[in-house]
């Protein structure tokens, strides 16, 4: 993860992640992110939950490209109120999208389109926050955004990047193919027999896939269909945390900052409660 | 008075579920219209579907607590699990029959703020943002959204406009404006309904919960809010809406919060 994160994450690249929305969070990349202290990111997604706000907390990010971003069971996301409201610890430029227009952002550079017009967001405010949607005549042009790199995590993936996932699945293939390249992040590293046996459900094409970590767990406190419910509490316990700056801090230095890797993390957890029983 | 046999949310939770028809195909989104699309799926529409953004369609609600519509128990017995384009395809289709949105703040012409109090550039509070509530307002045949009854919340006119209702409120306005859905259906408060005339414009209250006056109403609500000259009272919860939502919702974790 270290040297994935290394090499493909340089300071002020632009990065999409939580493309799955609420499942498949590459919580784990993030908080390598955070460890290697990565700055002037521009983070890209539909919705965080979490994940961004910590990114924002951590200092790691200049600009956030975004529909939604707090934590979905609680609420507010604290340190991004406490950036956009007051630079703490710094200011962010905020370029508002909706659920359905960073969608149609990403296909457009997936398509190398320079944008695809849309109704949505007309009537909407959001047109004068944020320069990449346009009104022309009576639709949006909706502008490319092209990712340096999107970070995924998935099921099961082979070391040549076929990567596999399941559930809900948000703008993933979106993000993928709009991205100049993909970091995955899997439960299960497997054989290519495994996974090419169903190649209609492979992701992404393999020339777009830069790096393969294999990191079980790397995705809590989201859920991983199949594998890991939704650790609600850890949320919660989060949301508390993060109310103070001296809270977060104090919550970034126990989860992220005074850990070494993703392992040492998953045993103060019980992920064994979390597991899913059946499929 | 003796205590309420039910809470403040569960009252929304059984009025919200009401808005649903059988044969509905619903854009559920998530806290309380979860819990309001499992009542009604459970009583009076057996047959309708609900579409998540994340990517689902389901018919029968899930069965264990959900904290976001992405959990694994939502996707058990999903009857479709697809990327968040296709659900929105039939949103932008105008297949999309009603939708549920959250909202901080909302006007008298049902405009929704959920991104910024104050000056954007300088905002007294970040709200989180749209996520899918302007698509849905904007894409919806009618829509519906929950709301604590208070006057910071209640507002005469919305600062920023983040899910387009009737606008400015003149009559035409979302056709003018190429917004293709038929705009907000009612704001369902902690106090009452509101409901707007047809063809938009402003909203008025058509029905006040037990135990709650129109003068409290008033006095909650930032704009002079006109009461419809039949106005009523909401009908309580049944027995059977509330053991639905306690059914669906064991640990009170949304509905006794």
């Amino acid at each position: 993860m270290a040297q994935a994160i290394e090499r493909f994450v340089p300071d002020g690249a632009r990065v999409a992640m939580g493309v799955a929305l609420e499942p498949l969070i590459p919580f784990a990349a993030g908080h390598e992110i955070i460890r290697q202290r990565r700055r002037d990111l521009e983070l890209v997604g539909p919705i965080s939950d979490s994940l961004f706000d910590q990114m924002i907390g951590a200092g790691c990010v200049r600009q956030v490209t975004a529909a939604w971003v707090g934590n979905v069971s609680e609420g507010l996301g604290h340190c991004y109120r406490r950036a956009a409201e007051q630079g703490i610890p710094r200011s962010i430029v905020i370029h508002d999208h909706t659920n359905f227009s960073i969608a149609l952002a990403l296909w457009a550079a997936a398509w190398n389109a320079p944008y695809i017009p849309s109704r949505t967001p007309l009537g909407s405010y959001i047109l004068d926050r944020n320069p990449g949607l346009e009104m022309d005549g009576d639709v949006v042009r909706v502008h490319a955004v092209r990712p340096d790199v999107a970070i995924v995590h998935v099921q099961r993936c082979d070391a040549e990047g076929h990567a596999q996932a399941w559930g809900p699945m948000g703008i993933t293939e979106e993000a993928g193919l709009a991205a100049s390249s993909v970091i995955i992040t899997c439960e299960d590293l497997v054989d290519p027999a495994v996974v090419l046996r169903h190649p209609n459900r492979v992701l992404f094409p393999e020339t777009k896939v830069a790096a393969v970590v294999r990191e079980p767990g790397g995705a809590h406190p989201s859920p991983v269909q199949g594998y890991f419910n939704r650790d609600h509490a850890f949320y919660r316990d989060y949301a508390q945390a993060s109310r103070t700056r001296e809270g977060f801090d104090a919550w970034l230095e126990q989860w992220v900052l005074d850990l070494p890797d993703r392992s040492t993390y998953l045993s103060r957890i019980d992920l064994g409660a979390l597991r899913m029983s059946d499929e | 008075m003796s205590e309420a046999p039910y809470t403040e949310q569960e009252l929304m939770v059984a009025v919200a579920s009401r808005e649903i028809r059988d044969g509905d195909l619903v854009f559920v989104g998530m806290r309380l219209p979860i819990l309001a699309y499992a009542v009604a799926r459970n009583s009076h529409a057996p047959t309708a579907r609900g579409l998540f953004e994340v990517g689902l369609m389901r018919d029968q609600p899930a069965t264990e607590f959900l904290g976001t519509m992405g959990d694994p128990p939502n996707v058990a017995g999903a009857l479709w699990a697809t990327r968040m384009s296709n659900v929105m395809a039939l949103l932008a289709q105008g297949l999309v029959d009603l939708g549920f949105i959250g909202g901080a703040e909302v006007d008298r012409f049902g405009n929704l703020n959920t991104s910024y109090v104050g000056d954007p550039a300088r905002p007294k509070v970040k709200l989180p943002g749209s996520g899918g509530g302007a698509d849905i307002a904007i894409l919806s045949r009618r829509w519906v959204t929950l709301m604590r009854h208070e006057r910071r919340r209640l507002v005469k006119d919305v600062s920023f406009i983040t899910s387009p209702g009737f606008g400015d409120g003149s009559p035409g306005w979302r056709g003018r404006h190429g917004l293709l859905g038929g705009g907000p259906a009612a704001i369902i408060t902690t106090l009452c309904v509101l409901r707007f005339p047809l063809g938009g414009g402003e909203a008025y209250v058509a029905s006040v919960h037990p135990g709650r006056t129109f003068a409290e109403v008033r006095s909650e609500t930032a704009w002079d809010i006109r009461a419809a000259d039949d106005m009523s009272e909401t009908p309580a919860p049944t027995d059977a809406e509330l053991a639905s939502i306690r059914r669906f919702d064991p640990g009170g974790f949304w509905t006794r919060g």
